[in-house]
């Protein structure tokens, strides 16, 4: 993986400072809060519900073992004894003292890592394939390009203060793992006819509450022309896109508004000018990236036999687990969702625990999933029991990847000031209504995604089933949404009908499964079949 | 009643002003009437409360004050998912006082 080189440490380590000079001009009573306010924010500290929260940024969601470990050091020195792993592969802190936030980022800076650009209106921490590198089916990794592109985003002078926040997702493999349609910008690396390794650029998608899939305005940029495209498609957004109604400022109104063809055609304007300037680092720079994310060193002729007796890991193994590129080896997920717990949440023992595992049994690398788990990617099939064994005893074994109990949820009402309902307290009675019934098996591959606001941190529009929690004159309600999807066939879902209260909702859930139950066909998922039979049946068994 | 409520600018704790200081205790808010402006302004300039704003709250049959939005329900007792968060770990009942 990725090692920072002195000017890496350099600028993260002034930043540290600067930061530090800042928090005591504030705490001596030298800055305003109007002042400092943006100042903390470009930190990645936010003032929460409960506290300040700080969000740090996991580039394309990997970190080595010991990063996870300075993670969970600082879950318990500075906070509570715990982290939530978010919808973006970060993680964020929810009960932070300011005072102790420099010492903090400095603890952060020590193991190659920060809070920079978390927040505000720039370029946000670069998404990724939490698969990358270890998929038998990506045409090559995406992580030098996210590197790269992350080099270039940060600090850029020019994107500092763009109309609204902006995000970036890259992948490799015609399967999208990383929701890559709905970004701002979504890159897929491809291979053109010539076998050139080039990349598809997509455009202005997202969620929020204008949800939208954006289009591709190119299906070949060549690789030594990446960042000068990008630097066009931010140029053209930058220059016109509405600052004066944040609701309508990301790039997927611009898009919208001028309609891909013109948009395309100004980027495309801007990229002839700007293939004059010279702006693309040199390709030797790509392959000195390259070389971090090289394979390690995996053994080889091992067998694929893995002993199945146990039937609590013949199960894990089952669900959690994903071929490998390599023979003999596998990727391991650790699900963050234990039935009836919180998603995405994890103690500072588990932290330890994975960081541990990931040290031991994995070339020293794990990653964080946009679905708020935890990735082990190059895992000996002969170690899978082990690791099992140990994930078990620490709370840690669920086996219900992409199943009904893996649910995203926002952190909603119960840390955020943004929220209008909580999302937690949905996600635990469904999940638990379900590890009840026994149906979570029978259900198969369905993704439920829970949003506490029209923000849509918890990506309730691609959900198979999304829920959306509302404000109704002072009450907690929740809107059904049905068919929306983040994979390679995105979708967004739409809404049922009248929303419910907290268990009237997780009724609905359930009745909605049971019209997938009594008419899907073989092998169809819970998104095939409503696709094929429509909203009305499930409309119907839904409200009566 | 309104009262007012804002976050300690060092540890960023939720706090309610009690009429001479900040409490994290809600029980302790006492009404501002229309003095909400005037008191946030000075705390504020005096660095013992970041982002004040008024509320609305009534008075319960026990003496408590019970803020009038969940929202800031759950800011007086803390995340409803993790009692053993809140002001409260000893009472499990105490989430019900949220909703």
């Amino acid at each position: 993986m990725y090692r920072y080189d002195h000017y890496d440490q350099a600028m993260v380590d002034s930043r540290v400072e600067e930061f530090r000079d800042q928090t005591r001009r504030r705490l001596e009573g030298k800055l305003s809060e109007d002042q400092f306010k943006p100042l903390r924010l470009q930190n990645g500290l936010y003032l929460q519900l409960h506290a300040y929260m700080l969000r740090v940024a996991i580039p394309y969601g990997t970190l080595s073992g010991a990063q996870m470990h300075a993670l969970a050091d600082i879950a318990g020195k500075y906070d509570r004894g715990y982290g939530h792993f978010t919808t973006r592969q970060n993680i964020q802190y929810n009960w932070i003292k300011l005072e102790e936030a420099p010492d903090l980022l400095a603890d952060l800076a020590r193991v190659e890592m920060h809070a920079i650009q978390t927040s505000g209106n720039c370029i946000r921490n670069i998404s990724s394939d939490q698969y990358a590198g270890a998929i038998a089916d990506e045409i090559i990794d995406p992580r030098p390009y996210a590197e790269l592109l992350r080099q270039w985003s940060s600090f850029h002078p020019e994107f500092l203060a763009l109309p609204r926040k902006f995000k970036i997702a890259v992948i490799a493999s015609q399967t999208d793992r990383a929701a890559m349609k709905l970004h701002d910008i979504g890159i897929r690396m491809v291979r053109n006819d010539a076998g050139e390794i080039g990349a598809a650029f997509y455009v202005g998608g997202g969620m929020g509450r204008t949800p939208m899939i954006a289009p591709c305005i190119r299906e070949f940029v060549p690789v030594d022309q990446l960042i000068t495209y990008s630097e066009a498609c931010l140029r053209v957004y930058n220059r016109y896109g509405r600052r004066d109604n944040k609701y309508k400022a990301r790039i997927k109104i611009l898009v919208h508004e001028l309609g891909r063809e013109e948009y395309t055609r100004q980027v495309e304007e801007e990229f002839a000018h700007l293939l004059t300037q010279g702006i693309e680092p040199p390709l030797a720079e790509l392959e000195r990236i390259a070389t971090f994310f090289a394979d390690p060193p995996f053994e080889t002729g091992l067998a694929d036999d893995v002993d199945r007796s146990d039937p609590g890991f013949a199960l894990w193994l089952d669900r959690n687990t994903l071929p490998h590129k390599q023979p003999g080896y596998a990727i391991a997920v650790i699900s963050l969702k234990p039935v009836g717990g919180i998603p995405g949440d994890a103690s500072v023992e588990q932290m330890h625990l994975m960081a541990d595992l990931a040290t031991r049994y994995s070339f020293d690398e794990c990653r964080v999933t946009h679905a708020q788990n935890i990735v082990l990617p190059h895992v000996r099939k002969a170690d899978l029991f082990a690791i099992w064994q140990q994930l078990e005893a620490a709370g840690l074994g669920a086996a219900n990847l992409d199943t009904v109990e893996d649910i995203i949820a926002c952190p909603g009402l119960d840390y955020c000031s943004l929220a209008n309902a909580r999302s937690i307290p949905v996600a635990q009675k469904i999940s638990r209504r379900f590890a009840d019934t026994g149906k979570t098996a029978e259900l198969g591959e369905l993704k439920l995604k829970i949003s506490g606001c029209i923000n849509a941190c918890g990506h309730h529009h691609a959900g198979h089933i999304g829920i959306l929690g509302v404000d109704r004159k002072g009450t907690e309600n929740y809107q059904l949404l049905l068919g929306g999807s983040e994979g390679d066939d995105t979708s967004l879902g739409k809404i049922t009908g009248p929303g419910f209260d907290e268990d009237g909702i997780v009724d609905a859930v359930e009745r909605a499964t049971d019209v997938y139950l009594a008419r899907r066909q073989e092998g169809e998922r819970f998104l095939d079949t409503y696709r094929r039979v429509g909203i009305d049946a499930f409309k119907e068994a839904i409200y009566g | 009643m309104k009262i007012l409520t804002g976050n300690d600018l060092k540890s960023g704790a939720v706090t309610w002003w009690t009429g001479y200081d900040w409490s994290i205790h809600v029980e302790d808010a006492v009404d501002v009437g229309d003095e909400a402006d005037a008191i946030a302004a000075r705390e504020e300039g005096a660095r013992r409360v970041n982002a004040p704003y008024a509320i609305d709250a009534e008075r319960d049959a026990n003496g408590g004050v019970r803020p009038a939005h969940i929202k800031d329900r759950i800011r007086a007792l803390g995340p409803t998912v993790r009692p053993d968060l809140t002001l409260k770990p000893a009472d499990p009942e105490a989430g019900n006082w949220v909703i």
